[in-house]
């Protein structure tokens, strides 16, 4: 007979107008490693941190071991035996190991360092995990920080492990040791679920896979009738047709090439490794890959934002000098923009990059002009001229120019972003995300737009989300995996892009695909 | 010589221990991650509700008793200054307003209430006394005060609430590094998304260190009144200068309290160097100097502050949340 450890039945979860989870039913069983397998947006953290307790279910029930439970904090979570280890660890960085074990606890009368620290070893001596219990946390390495997490979760006695995207930290070998241990903590009759959109992943360690689209359950299944192809098709969906224009331009001139470009983040891990392409006027260039495979930091680079390895070389064709060729490395963002190369982020927060909240129209487009004019005093007709441009032009919903971008809906503060690098002329367009969490009318709005620049000669590059518009809009796709080219494709269906974000050209990460 | 060395020290301890109770009452609120700049209204508050408790003790009373005047005075400094740290607590915590700007909010509030209450007190006179709850205060609870020599002077004549801010800054290290109770609370302040993670209750922690912490401040104002002050009520606003330098504190010790003891006194020796060193190294130095050289405080707070961010040694920073509200389902 099947026991379930958990079971959700009905949850939906919102934040605002964005609907996260929406009527999702599944069950945890007990003893085995399930995976969540999903695409990004598709509700498999919001839905594991409500089992967790960080977000409490708009509507629905959560029964644990059959009885209904009501988890409104994560210490109700580890009451009822239910232990999250986090995408971004949770740990404190100034305390030891043995302190974030015991943190927030309440065991025994007394404040029992010594004994906390014994029973630690124990934990570690079971598994085998190496941990020093009085190694301060901001000396470890990431493998070690994850393990304590482990360690914690375990300590506190779990019957039910989640763990989010484990693996998307770990080198290959580090991987391995995981699913080791998964394996051995399942032989102990705790469920263990993990968080992926690694398929590999999922087929070597799981036994039943449940899958989200959207923020819905799509089905659960068991791994042994599975396949990347059967399961590709379930996290992707059916092929959706959209319609979107995607006119050709004849006499495409190669505008931006880049070499060899890689690049460390602060961690010291390597976000960009290796990456070449080139980039045409009159083509848009689509980038797929999973969120965080490099795609901010690549566009970074061409923008001068970010600090780029020594091989790296990225040249600029510039057309107001006869495609004159320029080298980019090294140049300020100031004299790059100048170039005409403009950069359009639209963050998640919409608001983070590009736009100031409190200030209106006008004032937006005064950031990118503010240098312009001799006079002491700032230069005004102009910018608000073009806000009232950008207003007409792309139906900007405000009560007026003045009005705080704060104020407007999502939408109508991405067409402002969007607008105000458009309108300044550029000869080459980057954006990303430009149609996060737009509705369709709009979006279709801001397709129109890029269409416009590609048919005027620009090189427009396009980081997006969605692989049904990336497939329909770009002329050709760039997919990015852990920061390396997985491959340049034209014509290729949404399920080849979907393998190429998972796996370096086709092969297997652990062949020498993935990153640290 | 030795005279003006001793006379500089009896000077500068009492004046360290008005500090050092507002520097540990801080000390606890900031390592729950709240920046309270409250502190010189909160140290009024106290102030004030201390001395009036006091002065209506002492002139109501048909015996009044020095023991009682004390509890009462204590009680009812350490309440009002809690009540303005719940006050910071509502606002930022529940509310998430600013925190710079509520601290600072609260000090101009704490000082007009403290004032304005004052006004009843003073009745048209330039001040008002207690002279019966000062004696309280100030009665030299160490024996051997007298028969000591030197040796009583410096570290036996005071009252009771200077050995007390001694014996609470030990008890506020051991708490904060030695029990659980303190470990959660530095886990708020460092990472409250993590601490909350781990079951511990972010907001709850953060409103009693807040409170609490205020109303240990809020100590320092009373000593200040019924001790340092002799007991006088007067419309100075010397203890907002005390106040400021008490947050100077708490960065110069890296919030350790153990190290807020000999900070404490250090910054009274600082304080009061104008008046002591000219005459110790016979010379002497022009009134327009004073303010200048009461500067000094903040100046060596200053380089504490370079020299700890040039070693970026992570156990001397600030707790890493500090000043920012915490919302859980924020995303």
């Amino acid at each position: 007979m099947i026991e379930n450890a958990l079971e959700i039945r009905h949850i939906t979860k919102t934040f605002g107008p964005v609907v996260a989870n929406r009527d999702v039913s599944m069950d945890i069983r007990k003893g085995e490693i399930l995976s969540v397998l999903g695409e990004n947006g598709s509700g498999k953290t919001t839905l594991m941190n409500m089992i967790a307790g960080i977000y409490y279910p708009d509507s629905g029930q959560i029964f644990v071991n059959g009885k209904e439970a009501a988890i409104r904090s994560p210490g109700d979570a580890f009451a009822l035996g239910i232990g999250m280890i986090h995408q971004h660890f949770k740990l404190v960085d100034v305390f030891t190991a043995a302190e974030n074990i015991v943190l927030g606890l309440k065991e025994g009368k007394k404040f029992d360092m010594k004994g906390a620290v014994e029973k630690i070893r124990a934990i570690c001596d079971r598994y085998g995990f190496d941990i020093t219990p009085d190694q301060k946390v901001y000396d470890m390495t990431v493998s070690q920080k994850q393990t304590l997490e482990i360690v914690k979760v375990l300590y506190r006695g779990a019957d039910i492990l989640i763990l989010d995207e484990p693996t998307a930290v770990l080198t290959p070998q580090e991987t391995d040791r995981l699913f080791q241990v998964m394996r051995e903590m399942k032989a102990d009759g705790k469920s263990v679920v993990i968080i992926t959109h690694k398929l590999h992943e999922v087929l070597a360690v799981s036994d039943r896979v449940a899958i989200l689209r959207k923020g819905e359950y799509v089905d659960t299944v068991e791994t042994k009738d599975a396949t990347e192809l059967s399961l590709t098709e379930m996290m992707v969906g059916k092929k959706v047709t959209l319609d979107i224009d995607r006119p050709v331009v004849k006499n495409k001139k190669l505008r931006l090439a880049v070499e060899k470009v890689s690049c460390v983040n602060k961690e010291g891990v390597t976000v960009l490794d290796d990456v070449s392409f080139e980039a045409f006027g009159g083509e848009i260039l689509g980038i797929a890959g999973i969120s965080g495979s490099g795609q901010k930091e690549l566009l970074e680079a061409i923008a001068g934002l970010q600090l780029v390895g020594e091989q790296s070389s990225i040249t600029f064709m510039d057309p107001e000098n006869g495609d004159e060729p320029v080298p980019l490395v090294g140049q300020n963002p100031r004299k790059i923009k100048e170039l005409g190369i403009h950069l359009s982020f639209v963050p998640e927060d919409r608001l983070g990059m590009g736009l100031v909240g409190s200030m209106g129209m006008t004032d937006n487009m005064m950031l990118k002009s503010y240098e312009d004019g001799k006079s002491f005093f700032i230069e005004r007709k102009a910018p608000k001229a073009l806000a009232e441009e950008i207003k007409e032009d792309l139906e900007v919903v405000t009560p007026g120019i003045n009005t705080p971008v704060r104020r407007l809906s999502g939408g109508n503060v991405q067409k402002v972003l969007v607008g105000r690098e458009i309108a300044a002329a550029p000869a080459v367009l980057m954006t990303a995300y430009a149609v996060r969490g737009l509705d369709i009318n709009t979006s279709y709005a801001i397709y129109r737009l890029l269409n416009e620049q590609k048919e005027k000669g620009v090189a427009v590059i396009y980081v997006g989300e969605d692989l049904d518009v990336l497939v329909e809009l770009c002329d050709r796709i760039l997919v990015l995996c852990g920061g390396k080219v997985s491959g340049i494709v034209s014509g290729a269906t949404k399920e080849e892009v979907g393998l190429l974000m998972t796996k370096v050209g086709g092969k297997d990460p652990a062949e020498g695909g993935m990153t640290e | 010589m030795l005279n003006n060395l001793i006379a500089w020290l009896i000077r500068a301890i009492p004046f360290g221990t008005i500090i050092l109770y507002g520097s540990m009452g801080e000390t606890l609120t900031e390592k729950s991650g709240n920046l309270n700049l409250g502190v010189p209204g909160i140290m009024y508050l106290g102030g004030y509700a201390g001395y009036l408790c006091g002065y209506l003790y002492e002139n109501h009373a048909a015996n009044p008793n020095a023991f009682v005047c004390v509890l009462l005075a204590l009680l009812a400094a350490f309440a009002a200054s809690a009540l303005g740290g719940l006050i910071f607590s509502f606002l930022t915590i529940t509310l998430r307003a600013n925190q710079n700007v509520t601290g600072l909010a609260l000090t101009t509030f704490g000082m007009g209430v403290a004032n304005f209450g004052g006004k009843f007190l003073l009745n048209e006179s330039g001040y008002s006394s207690a002279p019966f709850s000062n004696a309280a205060f100030a009665y030299k609870i160490l024996p051997g005060a007298d028969s000591t020599g030197i040796f009583g002077k410096i570290f036996l004549s005071y009252g009771f609430l200077v050995y007390m801010a001694i014996i609470m800054a030990v008890i506020l290290h051991f708490v904060l590094n030695r029990t659980r109770v303190g470990l959660n609370l530095r886990a708020v302040g460092e990472n409250p998304a993590t601490a909350d993670a781990a079951g511990i209750h972010v907001t709850l922690y953060k409103y009693l260190a807040t409170c609490i912490g205020a109303g240990i401040s809020g100590l320092g104002g009373l000593y200040y009144i019924l001790d340092y002050n002799n007991g006088i009520w007067n419309t100075s606003d010397q203890i907002e200068a005390l106040g400021w330098l008490a947050v100077a504190l708490v960065i110069f010790t890296t919030w350790r309290p153990l190290n807020g003891i000999w900070g404490a006194y250090l910054f009274g020796v600082l304080y009061w160097l104008y008046q002591y060193l000219p005459n110790l190294l016979g010379i002497t130095i022009s009134t327009y100097a004073i303010d200048l050289v009461q500067m000094i405080p903040y100046m060596v707070t200053i380089v504490v502050l370079i020299v700890v961010s040039l070693h970026k040694k992570r156990e001397n920073q600030p707790p890493a949340s500090l000043g920012i509200a915490y919302f859980r389902e924020e995303r």
